[in-house]
């Protein structure tokens, strides 16, 4: 039954994937905006945690929901100062501002925090799992894995739902168009990219708490969610998921095989895919 | 209500508009006719902020609003159906429709229900995507989603193009009703039957100039003739 186990360890790691994969997405789908901060922002929001854990000494929960708002505020922030400055037909200048950002962040980061290895303490919950006689998941990737399908369910209901996400959808199909609606686009990628970096701290929350992270990994955290969003098909959020699924599972059953095929089974995987499906999975038809 | 004044208007270095004046009291039907590439719908496009203007180049009620964004300008009361309905393709009708009310929330004639009742078959067709539909139904959701705001002053921009003499005539049939609600509208129009049977003024554009201004009753055909061409009939 070791491919069974290997099959649901890589499903469970998906959701990970996903969560890594959704802000970018997410930002991507609504201004066309290709984030190569999105990693290291990642990291950014995994040691604001861990300093709401070490320093204030909150739950790694609380010390999330406490981080939340003052990710959004920093993508409202940074959206305002920075991107929506240098957003518009030429896709190179936001290109080079976030592979800029990414840069100051890492050595930030490094001048902060040093380069030592760091992780959220979160005690027993740690080795915990669940014995569900064919196979044993841990405790940790079954709640990572549920926490991506309920964030994808809460940005769906967002999307779908609501007057914001009407507006979303507005100026994501044209902007012209949405600013004589009312809508004012600079605003909307403002908000959509606060909410971005709401879901990069519970992607942080997990990240920090199931392996050890440093300054330096978010560049390959990046490459994972471009990887994910690919396969799914720009702008779908299901799409996302079954796309770190793939490569969640891809990974697993390289790292059965050998332990150093883990990484280059999943960019194999990317690439099979971008071979039969050069759209993605689940391509938009707009698009 | 609304007025140009000496509006000039540039893509790069091509001029398109050379100081057009022109004025929309309230409640009132103004045509503006012109030959494709007379600079109407630059008109419409700096009116709306979607080009840049100076500040006093554009007034609403008096007040500057030239270097408005094109969310302010709508916020203010004036709403656009865009050239080419423009709708949005990811949203059903109805969310088309919403959107168009979603930043101006002002007591006024129309809804849902009352663009529903204007236009019926969009009540049908209202959980289907935009796409999905016919030309003329789609100028319907453009029109209904400007009403949506309840707006002051509607600017239509050829909102016959395209589409079949039946349908257009469907859709002029609207245009009554949406006066009797208060609005005022510009109607850019190549139609130029069309637009003197239903406009109060009539504005010529030529070259991105106004050629002719005159009242709708009063005009003749050989001042269209000459300033649609530049030459006496």
């Amino acid at each position: 039954m070791i491919w069974l186990d290997t099959l649901v360890q890589g499903i469970l790691l998906g959701g990970l994937y996903a969560l890594f994969a959704a802000g970018l997405s997410l930002v991507f789908g609504i201004m066309r905006l290709v984030n190569l901060a999105h990693g290291d922002l990642i990291i950014l929001a995994a040691y604001l945690v861990l300093m709401g854990v070490t320093l204030l000494g909150l739950s790694p929960w609380i010390a999330a929901l406490v981080a939340m708002p003052v990710m959004f505020a920093l993508g409202w922030l940074l959206q305002t100062a920075v991107l929506n400055r240098v957003l518009g037909k030429d896709i190179l200048p936001p290109l080079l501002v976030t592979f800029g950002l990414s840069v100051a962040l890492q050595n930030g980061l490094l001048e902060a925090f040093s380069a030592d290895s760091r992780r959220i303490p979160v005690g027993a919950l740690e080795g915990a799992s669940l014995d569900l006689g064919l196979v044993t998941v841990g405790i940790m990737p079954l709640m990572t894995f549920a926490s991506a399908i309920v964030m994808i369910i809460a940005l769906n209901a967002l999307f779908y739902h609501t007057a914001l996400g009407r507006a979303f959808r507005a100026t994501s199909d044209d902007v012209v168009t949405a600013g004589l609606m009312g809508i004012e686009p600079k605003r909307i990628f403002a908000i959509a990219t606060g909410i971005a970096m709401v879901v990069v701290t519970l992607a942080a929350l997990y990240l920090g708490m199931r392996a050890n992270f440093d300054p330096s990994i978010g560049p390959a955290r990046l490459i994972y969610a471009f990887e994910a969003v690919i396969i799914g098909g720009l702008g779908s959020l299901w799409g996302t998921l079954a796309g770190g699924i793939i490569i969640g599972v891809a990974q697993t059953f390289g790292a059965a095989l050998n332990p150093e095929w883990q990484i280059l089974a999943g960019h194999i995987a990317f690439l099979a895919v971008m071979l039969l499906k050069p759209r993605g999975l689940f391509p938009r038809a707009v698009d | 209500m609304l007025e140009t004044r000496g509006l000039t208007a540039n893509y790069g270095q091509f001029r398109a508009l050379f100081g057009v004046d022109i004025s929309v009291a309230a409640g009132e039907c103004v045509a503006i006719i012109g030959a494709n590439g007379a600079g109407k719908s630059t008109l419409m496009r700096s009116i709306t902020g979607v080009i840049g203007n100076e500040p006093g180049m554009v007034l609403h009620r008096g007040e500057p609003i030239g270097a408005l964004s094109s969310a302010e300008i709508m916020k203010r009361g004036i709403a656009m159906v865009p050239e080419g309905r423009r709708l949005f393709p990811s949203l059903t009708v109805e969310e088309n429709l919403l959107v168009g009310g979603q930043a101006r929330k002002v007591p006024g004639p129309w809804n849902l229900d009352a663009v529903y009742d204007l236009f019926p078959i969009l009540r049908e067709r209202r959980k289907s995507p935009s796409t999905a539909l016919s030309g003329g139904q789609q100028q319907m959701v453009a029109i209904g989603r400007a009403l949506m705001s309840n707006p002051q002053l509607l600017l239509c921009d050829e909102i016959s193009l395209g589409l079949a003499p039946v349908v257009i005539r469907d859709i002029y049939a609207a245009l009554p009703r949406i006066r009797e609600g208060g609005a005022a509208i510009v109607l850019v129009e190549q139609d130029i039957g069309k637009a003197l049977a239903v406009a109060d003024r009539v504005y010529c554009m030529m070259e991105g100039r106004v050629t002719l201004a005159a009242r709708a009753a009063e005009v003749t055909r050989e001042d269209i003739h000459s300033a649609y061409f530049g030459v006496a009939a």
